[in-house]
């Protein structure tokens, strides 16, 4: 009885000592106020040269962390206690974030360099007039494929391509249902944003019909396969795509021209920021042509930034497969916010499709 | 049950109200509600009307199968085990691999099975064709069994070991062939042992959700994939503890099915 009340109150003490270095250690990592930023960013998505310099020219130290997930990131600025000043969520975690009330308005006559944003990335949907949000980088969902391993007439111009007998147990999907229904409704010329239950219902008929030829459906694991060639055909994100290609120089990536994807990470203020004029700062310099084309550079993600295109090699603007033109951008749409309900009618039939691969 | 000294239960029984009774109140609870938070039983209706029946039949067909082929190797390996002479030695040789972390054993056979993997490296020694060995219905049963091995092997063994090896002798003097003996002695007096197995495979396996991605490339879907999507990705609790409550009560059922019975237990 008496050892029992001791381990009791030993549990307790531990209890204590771990919630009292804990609520210190988080007081540490967050300790925004004016001479301090802390930027709450996605991993390997910024050139840390460039907050050294940012350091250099402002005089603000700069607290960097990071995370792995819109969601992870959204319970942490919820819970609140931190003091985040610059983050950098995705459009449709943007939308929640304006209507959870969690971010502050952007003054914009303190980000002057919001003029070398193309204006094709301003005022989209999740953010009418920029008021919350600015553009840092973007891509789209398409295909990524061997081209020596596949048929030449297989150029994935069309997703239709996906469904090609060739490809038996070759194809590789990305376990979104957002990603994978938009792709069925995409190859039947409808809005990957579809509100309609004919049509989705039509697209999970036709998704079924790639039974054959799906080979798996994963996330962040298809990386690998494909590098090492393990994998030959895969539905991804265009980011995802890069790190895929600069390591394994065979692969190929198109997004399908009859539209897809078209996504967009950007830098947001929280209402908790203890430091709102360093924010502002911060996105302003992040846009300065030559700190956007270094950070291009570096990171390898499609820049929204058309006065750091100057800067940036031909060959890496030019390059479609990353940087659609205007005239096939059009076929591209963003994530809208479909509300809970009808998200979770996405779900279904994904999990749907899911049950009838074989 | 008589409490003798009192202040010693309250630790137990706060813990059992703290982490098993309250935990199953609110997965009720959450159960029905909807959405917006309002009190319904729509969430049951779903289940009953669409693709969650089939799930749940195919997660049950897993589980068997896994459960089968994971006693059909332990029950050998225990008895063989028993029969050794450090048998200790061995058993926790076997039971080692179980320390180390499911996820990395989980990812160390991608790598295995991969297509240029040391398994299909073998198999073109043989002269077979190198085929995809990752996703699909074989490798899913295959780590499957693999990682419940080590759980089905400790209570048959235990059973074994217990075993008062005279009434195999008395069994074999009295004329019954190895197989008799085995089915009318050695099984029965096990019994229990196998029970416990079953419960420990069969129960976890209705609701393995990492290794149905990882290994089986989402072609596999269990109850405990349908509930993962639910709670993170759909965010739609009522219907993710909807799906919880069906998979506490095919637990429940299983726990029926294999208990104890206080008579008839002997031989």
């Amino acid at each position: 009885m008496k050892s029992l009340i001791q381990i009791m109150l030993t549990i307790v003490i531990v209890c204590g000592l771990l919630s009292f270095a804990a609520s210190r250690l988080e007081a540490g990592s967050s300790a925004g106020g004016k001479g301090t930023l802390v930027v709450y960013n996605w991993g390997e998505y910024i050139d840390p040269a460039l907050i050294n310099q940012f350091e250099k020219e402002t005089g603000i130290k700069v607290i960097y962390e990071t995370y792995d997930s819109n969601e992870a990131m959204l319970t942490k600025i919820r819970q609140g206690g931190t003091s985040y000043d610059v983050v950098v969520p995705s459009e449709y975690t943007i939308e929640t974030m304006i209507k959870e009330d969690l971010l502050i308005e952007i003054n914009h006559s303190k980000i002057s360099n919001l003029k070398n944003i193309d204006p094709f990335f301003l005022d989209l949907p999740f953010d009418p007039k920029n008021k919350y949000s600015i553009p840092y980088f973007w891509g789209t969902v398409g295909v990524v494929y061997n081209p020596n391993k596949i048929p030449e007439y297989l150029t994935f111009e069309s997703w239709d391509d996906l469904w090609d007998p060739a490809l038996k147990d070759k194809v590789f999907l990305v376990d979104g249902a957002r990603e994978v229904i938009g792709m069925g409704l995409n190859s039947l010329g409808y809005s990957l944003n579809s509100r309609n239950d004919k049509e989705l219902r039509e697209a999970v008929e036709k998704l079924k019909q790639l039974n054959g030829n799906v080979k798996a459906i994963i996330g962040d694991e298809i990386t690998p396969l494909m590098i090492n060639n393990e994998a030959t055909v895969a539905v991804t994100f265009s980011g995802q795509a890069a790190d895929m290609m600069f390591e394994n120089e065979e692969l190929n990536y198109a997004v399908p021209s009859e539209g897809s994807n078209l996504w967009f990470d950007n830098m947001v203020i929280p209402k908790t920021s203890a430091n709102v004029e360093g924010a502002h700062k911060f996105i302003n310099f992040m846009l300065d042509a030559e700190v956007a084309a270094q950070n291009t550079d570096y990171v390898g993600y499609a820049i929204p930034n058309k006065a750091a295109w100057e800067l940036l090699d031909d060959e890496v603007v030019n390059d479609e497969r990353f940087y659609p033109r205007e005239e096939s951008r059009t076929n591209l749409e963003v994530y809208e916010n479909l509300g809970l309900e009808l998200l979770g009618k996405y779900n279904e039939y994904f999990l749907e499709f899911k049950m009838s691969l074989k | 049950m008589k409490f003798k000294s009192k202040p010693a239960f309250v630790p137990y029984l706060l813990w059992i109200a703290l982490f098993v009774i309250a935990p199953i109140g609110l997965v009720l609870y959450y159960s029905m509600l909807d959405l917006n938070g309002e009190f319904t039983l729509v969430n049951y209706k779903n289940f009953f009307t669409s693709a969650y029946l089939t799930m749940t039949l195919t997660s049950f067909w897993y589980a068997f199968i896994i459960t089968f082929f994971t006693l059909l190797i332990s029950y050998p390996t225990a008895y063989l085990l028993t029969k050794t002479k450090h048998k200790h030695l061995w058993l926790m040789l076997i039971i080692i691999p179980s320390w180390i972390n499911l996820l990395l054993k989980t990812y160390a056979f991608i790598g295995i099975f991969g297509l240029y993997g040391p398994v299909n490296a073998l198999m073109k020694i043989v002269g077979f064709d190198p085929t995809q060995i990752l996703f699909t219905d074989f490798s899913f049963v295959f780590v499957a069994v693999y990682i419940f091995i080590p759980f089905m092997i400790i209570p048959i063994f235990n059973a074994l070991d217990k075993m008062n090896p005279s009434l195999i002798y008395a069994a074999r003097d009295l004329g019954a062939s190895p197989l008799t003996t085995f089915r009318r002695v050695i099984f029965p007096l096990t019994i229990e042992g196998v029970k416990s197995g079953i419960q420990v495979t069969f129960i976890p396996a209705l609701s393995l959700f990492m290794i149905t991605r990882l290994i089986a490339g989402n072609k596999v879907i269990t109850l405990g994939t349908a509930i993962e999507q639910q709670f993170l990705v759909a965010q739609n609790w009522g219907m993710g503890s909807t799906i919880a409550v069906f998979l506490i009560l095919s637990m429940f059922a299983i726990m029926l099915f294999t208990r104890t019975k206080k008579k008839g237990g002997r031989v």
